[in-house]
């Protein structure tokens, strides 16, 4: 309940922030806080430092550019749940914003920043991998790269930042024309992580599916892309018998643990009917 | 529900049945609540404990160097200080001993083992980094089965002649008419189920601010204390401080359910620390020890058979069961009962003969077992009976409302000798059975359930049913005390001259909303409106003693009392209003709130002028003044009883289940506060949901605890607790002096069974039984595919 | 070593010196002397730590002071104005919304940001809002209807205006 102590500081803009994340090697960035906070205050986190880059102008921006939704650092998840651009063209992400935690801490979290933590059981790195998103980051050093989420989502609480780099957006791809997409979560209560997370997307001309994402969150070391069921939709229309085996397919694929919230058998059979019952869902629903 | 009234009509006069909202609510909304966490002394000093990583270990050393050497650190108090001053060990409200902190060896997952005394909270939580502890881990003893298995490792081999884990053997009832029972019997049914370990988690932790003052020779301590004048004793007794100059204060309490009963390490290091360093020290625990280390509730392994002849008759009962004591025996309960009041197992049923056996053991885990709304585990009886119950209808094929029906206590029979001995005051239980029923819409339910069956669907919907009775409002002195100690309680009511008055009492509220209901009780007695009346409870200098709050006893035990010296007043209020108006004291009559004089209403004296009176002109001879004291000593404990009934949706492919219609019939004889009363089963209902659904606290097998903080221990959000329609028939107490029963716990105790027989009735017909609590939807899922296998 | 922070608390600038880490839940009740903001757990679950931060509910217990720096807080003490409770204040009497009141101040605080955004909601609106604030007492089933009558409440008042 009582965290160590740290230096604190709060640049005024991403090029200081970069200063400080070379200069100082035990510094971490806080934006929302909602997952690094707890950490410190159970002291499983001691950091030296603490790079606030909450008053830094500019990296709030969530729109549409260049073929891509840019989703900047600081943007709340509080805002992806309320964003029009969000509702009516990324509805992956539409329908997971409302289901990540709970809605205060909704206020202060970042979608960012929780794919910068990497928690297997995180909402948006499920969520991100079905849509085939990327992070970008900079550096002092090193200075702008764009990063696949499959590359930035390496291990449990393991992405692949440099130490002394800062993501300063996501980016999720546009959807095309006619698309659908859903996410799905078993969750003990509001607030509690994820049991099993199924996120889904199909991009689909004339009813045949061109792009499929099947993303899987709590059933893996961390969000699996279910690569083997997606490449199943992919150049056929979604029939009841297809939607079935590539249900099957991601059940395969994950990688779930026993564990107090259910048996990996168990976990295993949500994933199957989740894909299913998301798959079904855009089937009814593709949005052009 | 019907129209609310606040205040006396002319149709309804009194102050009984009325929803007066709540006085004690402006402090609250405006923030200004008074918890312990709040109060701040001068000069005072902060206290955190060090907790143990291991369940069971060695302490071979402990090096406190480095923390004492931090800035800021003012002492580190640990198991071999206390020693010096045989504070070490202490004894628990069963008569056992805990440590206050560990000596030899560490006895569970978070025992406290030292402390550290701190100028600021955070310097504090940094020295714990810094004290060193040399563990020697031992096997950890997990289950009570494994503790009673031979050659179990010995948790308790501090204690002189204990050679095994068994904490202790209880019977209740009669073996032998039992056996003949089923002997007779034309069908046994039997199941056998665990209630988990589970924990009242109020919001607000525990935690105190002990303040020895050298120059005054008094302790002043602040606690989060549901029985602050019990435990004012206990110190007493335990660190050698005269009773007169220890003052407990219980300020608001941010919930207590039970938590707040035991006497804590806590309590104990910072009042000894105080009284060695001269300054106050304030303790508050944090979530992680809450959970980890304080009164837990149930950790019950139960096996119950029921005897039934050919009509479906219940003929005996048969209950085993095993109790998880942690590793220091410390219920909080009457001392006669080594577990609770779990012998009234028979519930609302007339079963002519039963027997109930219970063995306790010792494992590496926190003490406790006897909190959380659980009436002296009434709430552990009651689940297996109405799980029993339930399923025996279904082994018979009776509907389980019907079998109920014939198996319910009758009216006629009150007062009704139960077969392990006790006396229901007072019940009719089939009328709540039937509401329940008609607003539940049952016979459309059922026949809803059978269709989607038909039609195989993937949702399923269940029912399920819990008829409760339970005894509350301990109680009577030939029967209960708790270390000795009679468990009567206590009102003292003063009218002031211009006709207010203060009401103290020995209960002590943690949100029940005492200030309200008390106040209405002397309102409705003596006439003074509630608004009039200030009710105060907690500060032992300032209040008559009591046994506190808990197990619903307060308005059976201390409402008891204020009605009564309320009556008193009443009695001399008559003689100074004879004495005002001249005439005999037979001539007048009581009207609610003044004395008239029969044949002349004209003339009136209401209880405002005779409270002036009383102390600017009484009768020469009488005592000025308007006050009196009143210890009351329950002839009974009262039987308040409910049904409650739970219908939910099952999904068969994934398990998730949610309720979608609770109904709750509860009968508390009269309701002062119908509002107040009303709150209380909902946050009833709601406790008991959470149990069924998702609370457990659970253990590794080395002993690591697994719900030690809200990520873990489940609370349910708004989101996932129902909605409740409520309901009520009124059967009174024949004995309570206002017809009133206890009422706080009884949604906690009857709903678990109303919720789980319902989850199990959606899924029978795939072949599922049982499933025990937690009913995670991993479990329900597991229950579905092993039947079907 | 401590740094400066000015934060604007109930329409009230005050300025204070603060070690980085103090959280903003203790700054509130410590240095502040404000005590409507509660702690009641370790892992920001609960909460009874909720205040508004520019107008929007924020568990108190996973900031820290520093990042208040600059920005607008408003606690339960400053619901009320010139004397006169806020309507939630008001309903949460009226319908018996609290029992013992420890997380009251935070439901209250979370409730009347939600009105504000939403003033017409549906029972299961009023449930998502609050749902990242437990209570152990109610139930629940009153703080929905402590809403609801706020909600009337503001609308009836905003129609007179």
């Amino acid at each position: 309940m009582f965290p160590s102590n740290f230096e604190y500081r709060s640049p005024a803009s991403v090029d200081e922030a970069l200063a400080l994340l070379a200069e100082h090697e035990d510094a971490k960035v806080l934006a929302g806080g909602q997952s690094l906070i707890p950490l410190m205050k159970l002291r499983f986190a001691a950091p030296a430092m603490l790079v606030d880059i909450g008053r830094i102008p500019g990296l709030d921006t969530l729109a549409e550019e260049g073929g891509s939704l840019r989703i900047g650092a600081l943007v709340r998840n509080r805002q992806l749940e309320r964003s029009d651009v969000v509702s009516d063209r990324y509805p992956t992400v539409a329908a997971a914003a409302p289901l990540i935690s709970d809605p205060v801490v909704r206020n202060q979290g970042t979608l960012v920043g929780s794919l910068c933590h990497a928690d297997p059981q995180g909402d948006w790195g499920a969520v991100m991998l079905a849509l085939g998103g990327s992070v970008v980051a900079r550096s002092r050093a090193g200075g702008e790269r764009v990063i696949p989420i499959g590359e930035f989502l390496e291990g449990p609480f393991t992405c692949s930042l440099r130490p002394d780099e800062l993501a300063v957006e996501a980016r999720v791809p546009d959807p095309g024309a006619e698309f659908a997409g859903t996410y799905l979560k078993l969750e003990r209560k509001v607030g509690d992580f994820a049991t099993v997370g199924v996120a889904v997307f199909v991009a689909t001309d004339g009813g045949t599916v061109t792009r499929a994402g099947i993303g899987l969150t709590g059933v893996g070391a961390t969000n699996l892309k279910a690569t083997a069921a997606e490449q199943a939709l992919v150049g056929n229309s979604l029939s009841d018998e297809l939607i079935d085996e590539a249900a099957r397919l991601a059940a395969e694929e994950s990688d779930p643990r026993t564990d107090v919230r259910g048996s990996a058998e168990y976990k295993r059979d949500v994933v199957r009917v989740y894909v299913a019952r998301g798959l079904r869902s855009v089937a009814a629903a593709p949005v052009s | 529900m019907t129209t609310v009234e606040t205040a006396p009509s002319a149709e309804h006069p009194g102050w009984l049945g009325k929803s007066v909202p709540r006085i004690e609510d402006s402090r609250f909304i405006a923030g200004r609540g008074n918890y312990v966490e709040d109060v701040v002394l001068p000069n005072m000093l902060h206290m955190a404990i060090l907790r143990s990583p291991y369940a069971h270990a060695r302490i071979n050393s402990i090096d406190s160097s480095a923390a004492m050497a931090l800035p800021g650190v003012v002492a580190v108090v640990t198991g071999e200080l206390l020693a010096q001053h045989n504070l070490a060990w202490m004894p628990t409200l069963s008569g056992d001993t805990q440590a206050v902190l560990a000596t030899d060896k560490v006895r569970f997952q978070g025992q406290e083992v030292a402390c550290v005394v701190a100028e600021d909270r955070y310097v504090a939580h940094d020295a714990l980094e810094l004290i060193e502890v040399d563990y020697e881990p031992l096997p950890a003893v997990v289950t009570p089965q494994q503790a009673l298995e031979e050659g179990a490792p010995l948790i308790r081999d501090d204690k002189e002649g204990q050679a095994d884990n068994r904490v202790y053997h209880w019977e209740a009832g009669d073996a032998a008419a039992t056996e003949a029972a089923f002997a007779q019997a034309d069908r046994v049914v039997s199941l056998s189920t665990f209630y988990p370990r589970s924990h009242p988690s109020p919001l607000e932790c525990c935690g105190c601010i002990a303040d020895v003052n050298p120059a005054s020779g008094r302790a002043t301590i602040w606690m989060t204390s549901q029985a602050p004048h019990a435990i004012r004793t206990v110190f007493a007794l335990v660190a050698g401080l005269p009773e007169q100059n220890i003052q407990i204060i219980s300020p608001d309490i941010g919930g207590g359910f039970g938590n707040k009963v035991p006497v804590y390490p806590g309590y104990v290091v910072a009042t000894a620390a105080s009284l060695l360093i001269g300054r106050p020290v304030k303790w508050i625990e944090d979530r992680t020890g809450n959970l980890i280390s304080t009164g837990f509730a149930r950790d019950f392994h139960m096996t119950g058979e029921l005897a039934l002849n050919g009509e479906g008759r219940m003929l005996g009962l048969r209950v085993k069961m095993l109790s998880d004591q942690g590793y220091a025996y410390a219920d909080a309960q009457p001392s006669k009962f080594k577990a609770g009041l779990f012998h009234i197992v028979t519930g609302s049923y007339d079963i002519p003969a039963a027997h109930v056996v219970t063995d306790g053991a010792y494992t590496n885990k926190a003490p406790g077992g006897v909190a959380y709304r659980c009436s002296f585990r009434i709430t552990e009886a009651s689940f297996l009976i109405e799980r029993l119950v339930n399923h025996a209808a279904v082994e018979i094929g009776m509907d389980p409302a019907e079998f109920r029906r014939r198996n319910f206590i009758q009216p006629d029979q009150f007062p009704y000798r139960s077969a392990t001995g006790f006396v229901y005051d007072s019940g009719d239980y089939e009328p709540a059975l039937d509401l329940a029923l008609e607003q539940a819409g049952y016979a459309e339910l059922r026949a809803e359930q059978q269709r989607r069956r038909a039609a195989g669907e993937t949702k399923q919907l269940g029912i399920g049913i819990a008829s409760m009775t339970e005894a509350l409002g301990a109680g009577p002195s030939r029967d209960y005390d708790i270390l000795g100690i009679k468990m009567f309680d206590s009102a003292e009511l003063r009218v002031h001259p211009t006709g207010k008055a203060i009401l103290k009492l020995g209960v002590r509220h943690q949100g029940q909303g005492h200030e309200t209901t008390f106040a209405q009780i002397v309102a409705h007695e003596l006439g003074i409106p509630p608004t009039d009346i200030v009710v105060q409870e907690g500060d032992t200098d300032n209040t008559p003693y009591g046994l506190g709050t808990y197990a619903s006893r307060s308005t059976p035990t201390a409402g008891a009392a204020a009605a009564l010296v309320a009556r008193t007043l009443r009695e001399k209020a008559r003689k100074i209003a004879a004495y005002l108006l001249e005439v005999a004291e037979e001539d007048l009559e009581w009207e609610g709130d003044r004395f008239t004089v029969k044949g002349a209403p004209e003339k009136v004296k209401t209880i405002q002028e005779v409270a002036f009176a009383a102390y600017t002109n009484h009768p020469q001879g009488m005592d000025a003044g308007l006050e009196g004291v009143k210890y009351y000593d329950p002839p009974n404990l009262t039987f308040p009883f409910a049904t409650y009934l739970a219908v939910v949706e099952v999904d068969t492919e994934t398990g998730e289940w949610k309720p979608v219609k609770v109904v709750a019939v509860d009968d508390c004889g009269v309701r002062i506060n119908p509002m107040i009363v009303e709150g209380q089963i909902m946050g009833g209902l709601t406790e008991g949901y959470a149990m069924a659904a998702m609370q457990q606290i659970t253990f590794d097998s080395d002993g690591n605890c697994i719900g030690s903080n809200f990520m873990d221990y489940l609370i349910p959000t708004a989101m996932e607790t129902p909605h409740f329609d409520l309901y009520d028939t009124c059967t009174p107490s024949p004995h309570h002096p206002l017809g009133c029963k206890g009422v706080g716990e009884s949604a906690t105790v009857g709903s678990p069974a109303a919720f789980v027989n319902a989850v199990v009735d959606a899924v029978s017909h795939l072949g599922v039984t049982n499933i025990d609590m937690p009913v995670l939807s991993s479990r329900v899922w597991e229950a579905v595919h092993a039947a079907q296998a | 070593m401590k740094q400066t922070i000015t934060v604007t608390v109930n329409g009230s600038a005050r300025t204070s010196g603060v070690e980085p880490r103090l959280l903003l839940v203790h700054y509130i009740r410590e240095v502040l002397g404000l005590r409507g903001a509660h702690v009641g757990c370790d892992t920001t679950s609960c909460g009874v730590c909720t205040v508004l931060l520019d107008g929007l509910p924020v568990k108190s217990c996973t900031m820290f002071a520093v990042q208040a720096d600059g920005r607008t807080i408003t606690t339960v003490e400053g619901m009320a104005t010139n004397g006169q409770l806020h309507p939630v204040q008001a309903a949460f009497h009226a319908e018996h919304g609290l029992q013992c009141g420890f997380c009251t101040p935070g439901m209250m605080l979370v409730a009347k940001a939600f009105l504000e955004e939403n003033p017409d909601p549906t029972e299961e609106e009023i449930r998502w809002a609050i749902s990242g604030n437990l209570c152990r007492c109610t139930g629940y089933q009153n703080i929905v209807k402590a809403v609801q009558a706020a909600a009337q409440n503001m609308k009836q008042t905003e129609v007179a205006q």
